[in-house]
């Protein structure tokens, strides 16, 4: 038995994206900048993928540039934008729970020479737009926020918080980083108001190592690499045309389960909150509003590792924090005032539209017996 | 709160007694466009189409994006609908404005009050109302002359309606109420805008484009259809026709003088569309040139390309300097896939030194030269008709 509930950290393809790469790797194998019909084929499909991609976010395909990933998104978006428009006003705001691909990021900006100021939560651990806009000033440049958090699954205030930026101070380059809510969450960049947005293919069953930036029109950014003319010189490198014909079938199968992936991660979340509350010694780590799809709790005295690698002897396969910051304590965590014991304890379960109730009753049932039997600190 | 949204329509208010079928067009334009969305209500009313969406979820955010491509459409305005009565105009006013308020240093009420029934005169509703919204936005100041913000109301028989915001729409006449024309398609960033200024007044439009494999790559062609699925988003649906064009610039190129092959060229292309424009029930052409641009677009040379024209043949773009028409093609966002840099029909072979003031008899000489009259019937018959449709 598999139980797999750590779908933030990334997802098992579908059996039609993997028929997508492998299809494109035998047959459409041309370099989409050969002049050629064999590239053009490459070029179409590639173009095709794009507009698959641009109307699931609801803008022009034009506005979508691929690349590796969400870490290299938010690296172009920010050090892009930061080098086209932050000559002059160098400073950046941003929330303190970002991803360490926009945190780190942001670390290496300052070493440059920008000034971040970091949001952090009210007391309570929530936030709201009042801190974001009262972190502007004359000289800030760029906002950054991610739309959910990975941890916990916290929904930041992304679109009230940009659509007062882009009334008020309109010349402010407003980032999203979206990859656990793209395609999860039906808004369009409209409706958040981003001027650049990153999202990524494997969070959806799609392939990983391929990604996107949305980049408004009229937003110059400076490319991070150099090289050939592709993506508009703003990302040279042969396109990943296999990964890419992956990463649009993703989209377009997970669109049509857009409906049942809100409705059974609802009824798994509901299902493990509701048992968790009644059992002794757990903490729920939720402040505010969030995906349901996400859900982060403690277990009292059992570290983190210990109770993930119990889990994982009975096939239940859970995280600790976010699996990018593999061992080390999650300065998001603490960043909403969690006590470090209750950090070190913390597990996240992430659904998909596959998982089911029992898997949740029978992960609620580990985790009482792990509670019984693993030695507490 | 129920959010609407009003449509008022421009020069077409000022129509006479065919106005109605003005109104009719423009109305279904409307509810084609709108239709993907979801359903929604519709009455019309002094010029004035209120749109009432029936269903919560619908975005009005894309219905107004959708509505601002629309020809014939002046002003667009998200409004909050009311009850008549000033205790509701005034809470509601409050809550739905609350936002823009908040952010306006100052602002105005304007009323407007069709229904004559109600009890207060339309100066009095803008004192009530104003004084209410300074009392609860203490930090907005009133300017009757040059107001940040103008909160609109409008008493009407059934509701009111408040709203601050006006969004400019497309202008214009609805599509379909001028007939319909053939515009000559290179690829460029001129022709583009020039379909785009007839339709914008009403003109139904189809395209013809011109290739030359191998001169032309398949990648050119995409690239001209690219454009028209760009122009739909104005022009809905298009019949998009494309000629091959090999042989008769293999012709010209081998059998007429090099200086005027770019006129020759363009003679042929005109016989071409017009041919195809008559199968096609459109009764005039349209292309993109700008007086003194290029070699053929001298005025002698424009003299003796028309002389094979029996169809009008409108340029709309030919007092425009470039930069305007830049301007237009970004409005439109046709720039971008105009200057992808594939080889068109128009560059092939261009003479080093064409012809500035070709005389009209040299011309039809020179053009006597080769059988054109045979490979014309050949291209006519052998071009691919295509029907690029709107994008939802």
């Amino acid at each position: 038995m598999e139980i797999y509930l750590d779908n933030a950290a990334t997802t098992k393809p579908y059996t039609s994206v993997v028929q997508a790469v492998a299809d494109s790797m035998e047959r459409v194998y041309g370099n989409p900048s050969s002049l050629h019909k064999i590239g053009l084929q490459a070029e179409l499909l590639v173009t095709a993928q794009r507009k698959t991609i641009a109307e699931a976010l609801g803008c022009e395909p034009e506005c979508i540039l691929f690349t590796s990933g969400a870490t290299e998104s938010n690296n172009l978006a920010l050090r892009g934008a930061a080098a086209v428009y932050g000559k002059r006003k160098p400073h950046i705001v941003a929330s303190a729970v970002e991803h360490a691909s926009v945190s780190s990021t942001l670390d290496a900006l300052e070493a440059q020479g920008f000034r971040v100021t970091r949001v952090l939560p009210d007391s309570e651990g929530r936030f709201t737009s009042k801190e974001f806009l009262q972190a502007i000033t004359e000289d800030t440049c760029l906002v950054s926020m991610m739309a959910y958090e990975n941890e916990t699954g916290h929904r930041l205030p992304v679109s009230s918080v940009f659509t007062t930026l882009r009334r008020r101070y309109p010349h402010i380059i407003r980032h999203c980083d979206f990859v656990q809510g793209f395609m999860k969450d039906s808004t369009t960049v409209d409706l958040l108001a981003a001027d650049l947005l990153s999202v990524s293919a494997h969070k959806i069953h799609g392939p990983k190592g391929i990604g996107a930036l949305y980049i408004r029109k009229g937003i110059r950014l400076q490319p991070i690499l150099t090289g050939g003319k592709q993506e508009k010189s703003l990302r040279p490198g042969t396109e990943a045309v296999p990964l890419i014909a992956g990463f649009g079938e993703a989209v377009r199968q997970h669109e049509n389960k857009l409906y049942d992936f809100g409705k059974q991660t609802e009824r798994c979340y509901n299902a493990l909150e509701s048992r968790l509350r009644e059992m002794d010694g757990i903490t729920i780590n939720r402040f505010m509003e969030g995906t349901t799809y996400i859900l982060n709790f403690s277990v009292q005295g059992i570290r983190s590792e210990t109770m993930l690698h119990f889990l994982e002897s009975k096939g239940i396969y859970v995280s600790s924090g976010s699996a990018c910051a593999k061992g080390a304590r999650s300065h998001v965590l603490s960043a909403y005032g969690i006590s470090d014991d209750r950090v070190d304890s913390a597990l996240r379960v992430s659904f998909s539209e596959e998982n089911t109730v029992e898997e949740v009753i029978a992960l609620t049932e580990a985790i009482a017996q792990g509670q019984r039997q693993l030695i507490h600190k | 709160m129920k959010e609407v949204i009003l449509v008022k329509y421009g020069e077409m208010a000022l129509k006479g007694l065919n106005k109605h079928s003005f109104e009719k067009l423009l109305m279904q334009q409307i509810r084609n466009r709108l239709h993907p969305l979801g359903e929604f209500g519709y009455t019309c009313a002094q010029s004035t189409i209120y749109i009432v969406p029936q269903d919560e979820r619908i975005s009005l955010d894309a219905a107004v994006e959708r509505l601002k491509r629309i020809f014939g459409i002046a002003t667009i305005c998200r409004a909050c609908s009311c009850e008549k009565s000033m205790e509701d105009i005034m809470a509601k006013s409050v809550d739905y404005l609350r936002e823009t308020l908040e952010t306006a240093v100052s602002f105005k009420v304007e009323a407007k009050r069709a229904d004559k029934q109600f009890p207060l005169k339309s100066p009095e509703i803008c004192m009530e109302l104003g004084g209410f919204l300074c009392e609860q936005f203490p930090a907005l100041q009133v300017d009757v002359h040059t107001p940040d913000i103008t909160v609109m109301v409008d008493i009407r028989d059934t509701n009111a309606f408040i709203y601050a915001e006006k969004i400019k729409g497309a202008g214009g006449l609805p599509l379909g109420s001028s007939g319909k024309a053939m515009l000559l398609l290179s690829g460029g960033i001129d022709s583009p805008v020039a379909g785009y200024m007839l339709a914008k007044r009403g003109v139904i439009i189809s395209a013809v484009h011109f290739a030359s494999p191998p001169y032309t790559s398949e990648r050119a062609r995409l690239k001209v259809e690219q454009l028209c699925e760009k122009m739909t988003d104005y022009c809905r649906e298009m019949h998009f026709y494309c000629v091959p064009f090999t042989e008769i610039q293999e012709t010209l190129k081998n059998k007429c003088p090099e200086e005027y092959f770019t006129i020759l060229m363009r003679r042929l292309m005109m016989l071409i569309a017009q041919e195809i424009a008559q199968k096609e029930g459109a009764s005039a052409l349209i292309t993109g040139e700008s007086v003194g641009q290029v070699a053929s677009q001298t005025l002698q040379a424009m003299v003796c390309t028309d002389a094979v024209c029996k169809m009008p043949v409108f340029r709309p773009c030919i007092g425009l300097d470039k930069t305007e028409i830049i301007e237009i093609a970004r409005k439109i966002d046709t720039f971008d896939i105009s200057i992808m840099p594939y080889e068109d029909c128009c560059t092939v072979f261009t003479p080093k030194h064409p012809k500035l003031h070709p005389q009209l008899e040299r011309i039809e000489a020179a053009q006597e030269r080769g059988d054109f009259a045979a490979l014309i019937r050949k291209a006519v018959d052998e071009t691919e008709c295509k029907v690029i449709s709107g994008r939802g």
